[in-house]
């Protein structure tokens, strides 16, 4: 209580709400009394900072409310940002996050399409290209397909003519006046039947004799434009031939005569057929007829066929054969001046020179 | 009106903590402080912050009797506000644009110091008197603040007599002068 009484008249005394009479009175007790004296400087020092502290409060509440007040009358830029300064304001706080943000959006993106770039595999876009091209080639094809099917429509359409090929053979000249042998397989189904030597010239021919189990067919030229040659570079053998003899062959396997080289192999056939022998040489089907010769110009034998398992095994027909056909075909009193010679007039000479004298009377057999 | 004159008017009005010359130095002045500060990474609270805080220093200035002012008031605020607004961008690591100032400005970091320490005694006060709690801290504030009389006091408050509310207050002053004395000697050995 006498605590409460004492502090009482020190906040009187500070504030000098005293009159002079207690006012000497508390002097003297302060002098007296160093208790009193020291609570007196300990709580002017604390009234002094409660009042410093409230005058700050009140300012600042002041402050408060002139801010409140002038932004209300619109005297000062309200506190609510609009519009440009708005803008302004977000861009100049965020200016630098966002430069930070593109920089590390722009890495990212370029080292992606980089990578990208990189790791993808680059023959992507031609072979797509490539696929485009052969489907475009393909159409292109399926088109000349169409054209050609029509093509072909009407060649067959149209009555016989000379390039309606149905197969290929060979035949040679064994008389001069226009008589060929081949294999009988060459021509045995065809009714229109042309040869074509290696100039070009086409002549219509007739089947004349026609031997199936010996694979001989002889044939005659009908053709105004055959001129007769009055003898044939080569001779046809009457005798059989020795292994290991070699021999070349002119035929037509494509539109062009072709040169092969090989050896007699065997004198028998497959099976040991004596009809034929067997002889190596490179043949293809349009080989089929060619005359076969042996080193001195002399025909040996027709190219027939070709074992079809074993490689560089053909046959040939043996030339005696021809003979044979051609004393059948003497039969008919119509042929029976057709001469054949065994005598080879490009004998001694070189291979080149033999074909040369050669070629002219081998000839591509086409029929329908 | 010479505007000499009108600036002495304004600082005495502003000791005096005279309403119209607050309002008279915020409105010519706060929205050059908000430019500054919403150029320079800032928000418009930042700049009332900002602007709020100059005005304290000037007004604490002011009444300390010794203040002359040299520059105009504008320049002063200016001044104090851009080096308040570097400093807490600095506090908070923000960017401040450090290109040449080209605007005219006083040396004002003395004056700030001593805000600075002010405004800590004053926050340190603040908390003080909240960590005393109900009634004490309306009871004190009432008496030391707003200068009540015990009388109204104790009818406001709703004590019996005006006794019963002095021993209250006395009560509740000892607690405060407690917390106040510690912090203010370890405030004092701290500086």
């Amino acid at each position: 209580m006498d605590d409460i009484k004492i502090l009482d008249a020190v906040e009187k005394y500070i504030r000098g709400e005293m009159n002079p009479d207690e006012r000497l009175y508390f002097e003297n007790l302060r002098k007296t009394n160093s208790e009193v004296d020291q609570l007196v400087v300990e709580h002017t020092l604390f009234l002094q900072q409660m009042n410093r502290f409230g005058e700050w409060k009140k300012f600042k509440s002041t402050l408060h409310d002139v801010h409140t007040d002038l932004s209300e009358q619109g005297k000062i830029n309200s506190a609510k940002l609009i519009g440009k300064a708005k803008v302004v304001y977000l861009w100049k706080r965020y200016r630098r996050v966002a430069t930070i943000a593109a920089v590390i959006a722009g890495v990212t993106t370029l080292s992606v399409t980089a990578m990208v770039n990189f790791l993808s595999p680059k023959a992507e876009n031609s072979k797509v290209r490539e696929l485009v091209l052969k489907v475009d080639k393909l159409d292109e094809k399926t088109k000349q397909l169409d054209t050609k099917i029509e093509k072909v429509d009407k060649n067959t359409s149209k009555p016989p003519i000379t390039t309606a090929v149905r197969f290929n053979g060979t035949g040679f000249l064994i008389d001069g006046r226009g008589y060929l042998a081949t294999n009988a397989h060459v021509v045995k189904n065809s009714k229109n039947i042309y040869i074509q030597n290696n100039k070009g010239e086409q002549f219509r021919v007739k089947v004349v004799q026609l031997d199936v189990t010996k694979d001989i067919a002889i044939l005659k030229i009908d053709d105004a434009d055959f001129k007769a040659i009055s003898s044939l570079p080569y001779g046809i053998r009457r005798s059989n031939s020795d292994i290991a003899e070699p021999i070349y062959t002119l035929g037509f396997p494509r539109n062009e005569i072709v040169y092969g080289e090989g050896y007699l192999s065997a004198k028998t056939g497959l099976n040991g057929d004596t009809l034929t022998c067997q002889i190596s040489i490179a043949a293809n089907p349009g080989n089929s007829g060619g005359p076969v010769f042996n080193h001195n110009g002399e025909i040996i034998g027709i190219l027939s066929t070709k074992e079809i398992q074993k490689e560089g095994a053909v046959f040939a027909i043996q030339s005696k054969f021809i003979y044979q056909a051609l004393e059948q075909l003497k039969k008919d009193t119509a042929y029976q001046n057709v001469k054949m010679s065994a005598n080879s007039s490009v004998r001694g000479m070189d291979k080149v020179q033999q074909v040369k004298k050669i070629q002219d009377f081998v000839f591509m057999v086409k029929g329908d | 009106m010479n505007p000499e004159n009108n600036e002495k008017d304004l600082l005495e009005g502003l000791a005096a903590s005279d309403k119209k010359a607050i309002e008279t130095i915020y409105r010519e002045n706060f929205n050059m402080v908000q430019s500054l500060v919403i150029n320079n990474n800032g928000s418009s609270d930042d700049a009332k912050d900002v602007f709020q805080e100059a005005m304290i220093v000037l007004y604490e200035k002011v009444r300390s009797g010794t203040f002359e002012l040299n520059c105009q008031i504008k320049t002063y605020i200016y001044s104090v506000c851009r080096r308040l607004w570097l400093k807490r961008l600095q506090q908070l690591n923000r960017y401040f644009p450090q290109g040449e100032s080209l605007e005219l400005t006083v040396p004002v970091e003395d004056e700030i110091e001593e805000h600075e320490k002010r405004n800590t005694e004053f926050e340190m006060m603040d908390k003080a008197i909240s960590s005393l709690g109900e009634p004490c801290k309306s009871l004190l504030e009432a008496y030391y603040l707003q200068k009540q009389n015990m009388q109204v006091i104790a009818v406001n408050f709703g004590y019996t007599n005006a006794d019963n509310a002095k021993n209250q207050k006395y009560k509740c002053l000892m607690r405060l002068k407690k917390i106040f004395f510690t912090h203010y000697k370890n405030g004092n050995s701290d500086g």
